[in-house]
């Protein structure tokens, strides 16, 4: 780690340390020239590993039988937090553009939701504030919410759309199976959209995905019955992951600069006069719109990261 | 790649009278794990195979299930512990919902039942209230339990009566009878000192053995015991 963060070293933010990590594999030193390298915890000793890490140590046990006192651990980057997500105010109230809008009654908190503490990369632990303090806020909030309000009027069948779209795919009896689907959808937003993305890519996985959502519209399912589908949830989800991968490629597309832990290769400078601002993405004729909103600068000011 | 012979129980009430077992065959690697088995069996043979899963390393607690007769977390299960010949159940004194799935609200029930969170009405402090590592230490193996339900139904007390609120809910009693933040021991011990309470534990140790986070369960339930018969978890 000296190479790229010479004095927090191994204990850079995770972002550094991805970019550090996939940068030596893809340079060809990982392991046996393959794609991983190894993390060293052996100088720690039994008891801080054991004390201060139970959870790492009993996967490194289980899955890899491995003993990481004495070890090496094999390791890589991987996708692990989404830091945007479903904009909400600080009481977990849904914003529905770039005024600020709340939809009344309609709530977010934990990792589907943004309400923006984490930034462009978010530290490690605290996505125990979402739950801690904005899961809490947002649960005083509706509680206060239902007291104070009646039931607003219903359109007429509000749930006909939701039973269409289950439907469809329930009674489909010819196409593709989901699996194959999802495995390229994960494989392919790993290579073009995680720890290093550039315009290549991205337009890439925008033609990937183009291709993706066309086999997923003769999705075929199974199973067919009423009760525990998961199929059938598996099947819905999938629909939502590639709307979902949709709008990151968007809008990483579209912010030509590197912030937190969006590193585009062809824009590696941050670029506060253009791109202090937050996406939003909103979906339009079966394709993504793209807004934004000022960031509201109170203590810290923005400053280079050096580490 | 090793091949592997799952023989699945199956039940599903819209078309089934009665549970039965299907057998099929699927490729995996000795380190992989019984999921990944289920999973290549779902993915790619019999969509309709049915079980709870989230998050595949034994954090989340949705796939317990019986493995050749012992409840484990089939995320935490390799392959090469089991063997190339696998039997697959649902938990046990539980309805079946489908499939691996069983009906977790009693479970859940009696969970709620001991008043699993922090208990103190008093007026909070400015900031947080603060408990000394040795405080901490006092319950921390309580604190691992996942919910995953593979202590409670491996229990022949409970099997005999589901009525017994069983290892699971006395575990997590347990994590807040012993903080030195709490002040519901009385509300607490009042519902463990019942019928169908702490007493209906044997000390059979099934709970212990079935523990994927290797909480000593029947050492917990001990010291609510004690806790109960020496008038407070504090005397214990």
């Amino acid at each position: 780690m000296e190479r790229y963060a010479p004095t927090l070293l191994d204990l850079a933010p995770r972002d550094v340390i991805s970019r550090a990590m996939y940068l030596e594999i893809r340079e060809g030193r990982g392991i046996d020239g393959r794609d991983y390298l190894h993390l060293d915890l052996t100088h720690l000793g039994a008891e801080v590993v054991l004390k201060k890490l139970p959870d790492i140590t009993d996967f490194v046990r289980t899955y890899l039988g491995i003993d990481p006192v004495k070890e090496l651990i094999p390791v890589q980057p991987t996708a692990h937090y989404a830091m945007g997500g479903i904009p909400t105010d600080v009481d977990g109230r849904v914003l529905l553009d770039e005024k600020n809008t709340p939809l009344p009654g309609f709530y977010a908190a934990g990792e589907c939701a943004c309400v923006s503490v984490h930034g462009a990369n978010r530290l490690g632990t605290n996505s125990l504030v979402d739950i801690l303090v904005f899961g809490r806020r947002a649960g005083r909030h509706m509680a206060a919410y239902v007291r104070s309000t009646d039931l607003p009027p219903l359109p007429e069948r509000p749930a006909e759309p939701a039973r269409e779209e289950i439907e469809a795919i329930r009674s489909r009896r010819e196409g593709e199976r989901l699996e194959p689907i999802r495995r390229e959808l994960r494989e392919a937003m790993m290579v073009h959209a995680s720890v290093f993305r550039d315009a290549g890519g991205l337009t890439a996985m925008q033609k990937k995905l183009a291709e993706l959502k066309e086999r997923y519209r003769r999705v075929v399912v199974q199973d067919r019955g009423q009760r525990f589908n998961t199929e059938l949830l598996d099947a819905l989800a999938l629909g939502y992951m590639l709307d979902i991968s949709e709008t990151v490629v968007a809008s990483a597309l579209a912010r030509t600069e590197s912030r937190g832990a969006h590193y585009r290769e062809d824009y590696p400078k941050r670029d506060d006069a253009n791109w202090l601002k937050h996406s939003l993405a909103f979906r339009r004729d079966g394709g993504v719109e793209l807004r934004y909103k000022p960031v509201v600068i109170t203590r810290f000011q923005p400053k280079e990261r050096v580490y | 790649m090793l091949k592997v012979k799952l023989t699945i129980q199956r039940f599903n009430p819209e078309t089934d009278a009665e549970p039965h077992y299907r057998t099929y065959t699927v490729e995996v690697e000795p380190t992989d794990r019984v999921l990944d088995a289920l999973h290549a069996v779902k993915w790619y043979q019999d969509g309709t195979l049915t079980f709870r899963r989230s998050c595949a390393h034994g954090v989340c607690g949705s796939d317990a299930m019986r493995i050749n007769g012992i409840n484990r977390l089939a995320c935490k299960t390799l392959i090469k512990q089991v063997g190339t010949d696998i039997t697959v159940e649902p938990l046990l004194g539980f309805r079946i919902i489908k499939d691996l799935v069983v009906d977790l609200e009693p479970f859940f029930a009696q969970y709620r039942s001991v008043l699993p969170w922090l208990i103190n009405d008093e007026p909070p402090p400015e900031r947080e209230r603060l408990q000394s590592p040795e405080e901490r230490e006092r319950y921390d193996e309580t604190t691992k339990c996942i919910l995953c339900a593979a202590c409670t139904t491996s229990c022949p007390s409970f099997w005999a009566n589901p009525e017994f609120v069983g290892p699971a809910a006395i575990v997590n009693a347990h994590r807040f009878l012993f903080d030195s933040r709490d002040r519901g021991a009385a509300e607490r011990l009042a519902r463990l000192n019942t019928r169908d309470g702490v007493w209906r534990c044997r000390t059979i140790f099934n709970c212990t053995r079935a523990c994927p986070r290797d909480i000593p369960v029947t050492e917990a339930i001990a010291e609510v015991k004690k806790a109960i018969l020496y008038g407070g978890p504090e005397q214990v």
